[in-house]
Order: C-alpha cells, then structure tokens, then sequence
C-alpha cells in the first residue's frame, strides 16, 4: 500500500484514484449498517451477487456495501447509480428484477419505489422523499455513498483533506482558533464548548495529553454514534487526529460499547488502513507530527458513558465518576489532561477546518450551531436518523420528517435526551430545538434521542420506566442516586400498580429535589427529570392513577380490564384461538367473554379481534360489565336465504 | 449448598464447558502483552470465547497480570457483559429501549418469562436458553426486538414470541 508522504501526494493519489473510476459504470449500493442486517440486507446482498455472476455482469456493476442510510423504517435500501434510483424494502427475491430491469435495461420497477403518503406519488430519488428532502446531512450525509471498509471510498469523496489543511498550512492554535470560532458544542449531551476544552488541555503544563472518542452511546432509542462509527469511521478519526494536533497530544483512544460489533470492526480496520496509508502514525503527511489511536471495547455500564467514569474504565478499572473539581481536560486519563468528544462532535472537526468556521455557523441558532443528528423513533411513521440544522423546530421533525403518528393516533409527547431527558407535550411542539431552548422547556438535548409518544402511551409509566433504568445502572457510589432513585422506583411503580396514595406526588418531588441537589455525577443529578417533566406537562395523569385507580392511556396492566361487548362480538372465534391463556370462553355462535380471573392482561385478543368489529374494549377506573345471561349469548344469525 | 454446588458440576459436565485451560487463558494475556490496564479487554476476550468467567481463569488472570483477584471480581461483576456462571446454549437478548418499551416491549418480555420460566439475568436448568434485557439494540425500527444468538426477530407480538421460541432446540 501507498504510504502518503505530503499533502502533495495525497491530493495526487485522489486524483489517480478519481481519474480510474468511471462515474457512469453503474452502481448498486446497499444499506449494510446494523438496523438493515436485522431486516436482512446480507441476504440482499448475497443475491446481488449472485445474480450479477449469473448473468455475467461482474466487470459491468460495482457493488457498494455502505453504512446506514438513516431511513431504517424502509430497509433494506437500494441505491442504483449513477441514476441515483433508490428501492425499498427489498427482499432477495426482487433482486434479479432489479438486475435485469434497472441495470441492464434501465428501466424503473414502480413497485419498489417510495410512495409519498400525501400524493401518492412514486419517487425515484431519495432527495425528492420528504423524510430526506428536509434534511440537511452534512455529517451523515455520506453514509449511503462510501463503503467504510475502504479507505479509498473515503478518500475519493475528500477525505483526510481537512487533516492535511491543518498540518501544512494552520498552526495549533489557529485550528484551535477555528473550533473555538464555530462554536461547537458537544454533541453526547453536556453541550459544553468543544473548542474551550481543547484551549484547556492546550494550555495545561503537562507534556502528555489524551484524546479521547466517546463512543459509549447508552442511551436507549439512540444510535447515531453507532450509524456514524460504521458507516464513516474514517471521518471520525480525522477529526480525532485534528484535535490531537491542536492540542498537541500523540495518543488517541477509542472507547466503543462491545455491544457494537460491526462498528467495533469497522473501525479497528478504518485505523489499520489509515496506518498504511501514513495518516496515523509517526510523521504524518510529512509535517513531523505523531499520533497513534487504540480501541478500548466497553464492557457494558451506562455510567461509562460520563467522562471521568469513562476515563477510570480506560485505566482497566471499575467506570465509577468522580467528583470534578479539577475537569478532566487538566487531569483526566492518567492524570493527564484528556480531551474527551462524542462520536459526532469528532465528526464535524473536519468540516470545519476545510469550509472554515463561517459556513459552519450559518446553521443552526444563535447559541447552537451546526446540525445534530437525531434518532427519531417510537410512535412515529419514518423511523430511522435524521439530520437537520438546529434550530428547526419539534413539529417539522416530527411531522414533516417523520411523516407523523401512525394509525391515526394522537400524537402526545416527544421525549429527549436519553433517560435523563424529559417528556416535551404537544403545546410546546413549536419549540426549536438546541441546547439552551431544550433545557428550558425541562428536557435536554442529550446525544438526540427523540422518541414520540402518542395517545396510548402512558407518562406515569414513562417516568417509572426511565427510573428503573437509572436506579440498573446506577453505580451506587453516592447516596443520593443509589438510595433515592430506589424509593423513587417504588413509589412510581406502586402508582402504576393502583396502590398510589395522596401525597405521593410530593414525597417523589421531594426526593427528585434532593437527587438533583446532591449526587456527584450528571447521572445522578439529571436522574429525576424524567420524573419532573411529566408531572410538569401531565400532573393529572399521575392524579388520576393516584385517586381514581385509572389510567387514561389504558396502558398499566394492574389498572386494566379486557372486556368483550357483547353488543358487538360476532363469535368469530379467532380471539378465542389466540389467547396464550385460554381466558376466552365461548364458541361458534355463542358470543364469547373474558374470564377475568384467567386472564393476563397480555392483550393479544384487543389486537386480533377484526376492526370491523371492534368487540374487544380495555376499560380502566370502572369495573368490568357483568356477564350476560347464559341464553342470550347464541347468536341467531338472519336466515340468508332471503 | 454442597448438593447445589454438584449439580452446578453435573450441569457443566453436560455442556463441557467447565474451565478453559490455562493455554487459552494465556494466550489471550498475551495479546494484551500483559498491561495491567487492558485487565477489561482481556476479560472480555475470556468471555466472548468461553461464554462465562470461571473461577479459575479469573486466579490465573490475577496471576499473571499482577491484579488482585477482588478487583477484578469488582470488575466482573459491575460490568454487564461478564458473566460469573455458565450461560445457556441460546441466549435470549430482550430489547426494553424506550422505542421498544413504548411499543409493548414489557408484554414480549412476560411471555418469554412464562415460556421460559426463567428471569432476566438467568439460566434455565437444562441450560438451553439464557434471558438478559438489554438497553437498546439500534434497530428501533423493528420494534419490541428480541435477539436470540445474535439473530434479530422484529415487530414482535406475544403470539409470534412464542412461535420464535419454539424453533430453538
């Protein structure tokens, strides 16, 4: 392999390589990335291949395996180039169409095309689907078109050109200088600075610096990092080294949950490549400057994902915090300053130091800038990442982005920021979202998990959900958090068992109070806003489980009732065949009913009991009608021999 | 406790997975080429390769990389990904993210329990399935998600839960 000796050199190397691709040969990319392997694009990917020998076109077709596309509802995702014709959900067995129609013949199959909901109409390329048109993927953007194993693709598309800009024609500080200017603040969740962390450790008088990748993404619902870290490694590490070089540190590492094996693989081969290639390692690019980078495999503690807990795991102990009287950027790994960045924060360093600190503010609002990537899931149409300028406001996202709430339910409340966020209602809807305005409004921008809620979702639960998650992975070193959240945890979860009692409400404020007051670490503090901000938006919500034993999203499984309305029920025997308990009782003709003392609540008959009927009903605070009379259950249906 | 202890044996004789030998152990300190500091990485190789931490791999670790055998029973048992008793031939991964939470994650995770008859953080005793919940598996879209020896089963419901289980011998 070529090892790259100058910033003339690299630009040389582009250009050979450039000069022997052929941009109209056709193309078939594929979405590769973790959420598209679970829908199955191996397999799409084993019959593309296949195909392509089987009809001789190896020499004629590039196949492309790229990261993820951010549209995981539709995956697996096609990309046909140059005419840039994007499929959906493709099973194995419309790959052969696919080959001989659209590659061989250029012909469009309709049928695997986005439909836009509205209109009806098929679209043909991603950029016209409203879950991408309104988007801006500066970040993310190249995802779909690079396969991250080569080094080359990255290469091709301008990568590491921000590296050699900064080694041969910026000094440190003016890089620094540059970040500093750009405003970019973290994106993991602290939202702090990243260019007056950098100053710090620059500044520190110690001769031995870290740089530090956050990739210990923990937050459930959240998975940008992992998005990022395999489908664009390469420009993570760029940015890593660039940082390394403004603070003039030589070691970086890489701390990634071992629960992401592909990105852990990925990026283990985006170093190996970059070290022959000469853009890690001693002398890079000729400009004397050293680095090298190792990967750190988190065993799996969410607390690890705070810096100096991140920091102790490193050491090879256990990832508890400590107190941050001197910040981790003077002393942190080692007792070294480290400067510690999320996944994402990394990623946008290059962007920066190539279009420079003045393109990048355009975007985004007056104390956040830049753009953020979000993972928009729950109860939403268009699951999957979605990258858009801050400042673009909650209902855009969620409805123009996300295409709104599915079966016409009500939207409720978008949670963000991870467990430690809040719930934001629909009144607030119009709020745009950064750092400071997410605060605000009770939530957090956290690392930009947005999942939306809707009408069946209960807030109680939501709070009593996050909570056990926080007290699981609390790591118990301070009192506070470890012994607060636990009454926390059981007092909620007695209010969504129906044994809530007056004054519960302000014995969980009192010790949301103290948590937030007294605990060492952004865990522990942050701990109780899943809790204040739902009885913020949804304090009647809490009263009525409270005083009424009801809940009115018919979600708590201790305060509901399944009941069949004999009104409605047309014995058609199929609730009765699927209940896991045999609760049902009835027969052909004979309308069925509940036994309530078998059942277990788990739903499946309100599921599959047809919609033209609508027999099974989920009541809650009122008791279950009694049954009716032995003889009036035998439906006489009206003679058809009419 | 003695009567438990041996059918604990008996169980592990059953599947042959009772201690690796000091070779393998070895090996995998080696790669690390003995810092102290990569204790984590090492014990997770053990474990990704043996499936659990016995108790003898463990000595052998605070042998050979100077470590005190508490701090890293501390470590073993504040990291998840370590397990201290054998696991299961399947393991069940159940995701209770928040986007599988709020589309009925608790209903998948009740029947695997009467299913299975076993509780997250368990082995059943024939050692054929092992249950965790985890926190997120990033395939939100398919949600509630159940990942059984890294294959991902979508859009679960608590009739197809059982349908899936049934398939795993």
């Amino acid at each position: 392999m070529p090892r790259i000796g100058s910033p003339a050199d690299l630009e040389k190397f582009r250009k050979d390589l450039l000069s022997k691709r052929e941009p109209d040969k056709p193309c078939i990319t594929l979405c590769s990335g973790s959420a598209c392997h679970a829908t199955g694009s191996r397999k799409v990917a084993a019959r593309i291949e296949e195909e392509i020998n089987k009809q001789g076109l190896q020499d004629k077709v590039d196949i492309r395996k790229t990261g993820c596309h951010g549209f995981c509802e539709r995956g697996p995702i096609i990309v046909i180039h140059p005419e840039k014709i994007a499929y959906f959900q493709i099973a194995p067995e419309d790959v052969p169409e696919i080959v001989s129609e659209t590659i061989v013949q250029k012909k469009v199959i309709e049928r695997l095309l986005y439909t836009d909901p509205d209109t009806n109409k098929k679209i043909i390329h991603e950029s016209d689907i409203p879950f991408y048109k309104h988007q801006e993927r500066l970040v993310f953007g190249f995802n779909g078109s690079i396969d991250p194993k080569s080094i080359d693709d990255y290469l091709a598309i301008g990568g590491y050109s921000a590296l050699a800009k900064a080694l041969s024609g910026m000094s440190p500080e003016q890089v620094l200088e540059e970040v500093k200017k750009s405003n970019l603040r973290g994106r993991g969740g602290g939202g702090f600075p990243a260019g007056r962390k950098w100053e710090g450790s620059r500044d520190a008088p110690d001769e031995i610096k870290y740089v530090i990748v956050n990739a210990d993404e923990g937050d459930p619902g959240a998975y940008m990092d992992r998005s990022l870290l395999e489908g664009n490694p390469h420009s993570i590490l760029e940015g890593l080294t660039i940082g390394a070089y403004a603070i003039g540190s030589h070691e970086g590492y890489i701390y990634v949950r071992q629960e992401y094996p592909l990105a852990v693989e990925n990026i283990i081969l985006a170093i190996k490549m970059a070290e022959e290639y000469g853009f890690l390692g001693k002398n890079i690019l000729g400009s004397g400057f050293d680095f090298t980078v190792k990967v750190h495999r988190g065993a799996g503690a969410f607390v690890c994902g705070e810096s100096t807990a991140l920091m102790t795991a490193l050491e090879g102990r256990v990832g508890e915090p400590r107190p941050k009287y001197i910040r981790s950027n003077i002393k942190g790994l080692w007792g070294r300053p480290s400067v510690l960045n999320n996944v994402e924060t990394w990623a946008n360093v290059p962007l920066i130091v190539n279009r420079g600190a003045d393109w990048f503010t355009q975007y985004g609002t007056e104390g956040s800038k830049g753009t953020k990537i979000f993972s928009l899931v729950g109860k939403i149409t268009n699951t999957g990442l979605v990258e858009v300028p801050m400042g673009m406001s909650l209902k855009d996202i969620i409805y123009k982005i996300g295409g709104g709430i599915p079966g016409g339910k009500r939207f409720k409340a978008v949670q963000t920021g991870g467990p430690s966020g809040g719930c934001i209602p629909d009144e607030l809807l119009d709020l745009e979202v950064g750092f400071d305005e997410l605060t605000k409004a009770g939530s957090m921008m956290g690392s930009g998990g947005m999942i939306v809620m809707d009408e069946d979702t209960c807030m109680v639960d939501v709070a009593r959900y996050f909570i056990d998650f926080l007290t699981d992975e609390s790591c118990g070193k301070c009192v506070p958090c470890r012994e607060g959240l636990g009454q926390m945890l059981t007092i909620l979860t007695n209010i969504t068992a129906g044994k809530g009692k007056e004054g519960d409400i302000e014995l969980l404020e009192e010790l949301a109070e103290v948590a937030k007051e007294a605990s060492l670490c952004a865990l522990g503090t942050s701990a109780p806003n899943p809790f204040l901000s739902t009885v913020r938006y949804f304090r009647q919500e809490y009263e009525a489980h409270i005083r009424e034993k009801k809940c009115p999203a018919l979600s708590c499984k201790e305060l509901i009732s399944y009941y069949i309305d004999p009104n409605k029920c047309q014995a058609c025997m199929i609730c009765k065949r699927k209940c896991p308990v045999d609760a049902v009782d009835g027969a052909k003709k004979t309308i069925h009913l509940i036994e309530q003392e078998k059942c277990t609540k788990c739903g499946t008959c309100f599921e599959v009991c047809p919609s033209k009927f609508g027999a099974v009903k989920k009541i809650s605070g009122e008791p279950v009608p009694s049954p009716i009379p032995e003889e009036e259950r035998i439906i006489t249906r009206k003679s058809k021999a009419k | 406790m003695k009567a438990r202890e041996s059918a604990a044996n008996a169980r592990i004789k059953r599947i042959g997975t009772a201690d690796m030998d000091n070779d393998r152990v070895d090996r995998i300190i080696e790669k690390h080429r003995g810092e102290a500091s990569s204790l984590i990485q090492v014990l997770l190789e053990i474990q990704s390769e043996n499936h659990w931490l016995p108790k003898k791999a463990l000595e052998r670790v605070s042998d050979k990389l100077q470590v005190p055998l508490t701090r890293i029973q501390h470590i073993a048992t504040f990291y998840k990904a370590f397990s201290l008793v054998p696991k299961g031939r399947h393991e069940i991964h159940l995701c209770m993210g928040t986007a599988c939470h709020v589309r009925g994650a608790t209903r998948i995770l009740d029947t695997v329990q009467d299913l299975t008859g076993i509780k997250p953080g368990e082995t059943d005793l024939d050692l054929k399935f092992s249950l965790e919940t985890v926190n997120c598996l990033g395939c939100c879209a398919l949600g509630p998600v159940m990942e059984i020896d890294g294959k991902t089963h979508g859009k679960m419901a608590p009739g197809e839960t059982a349908d899936v289980l049934k398939d795993y011998e």
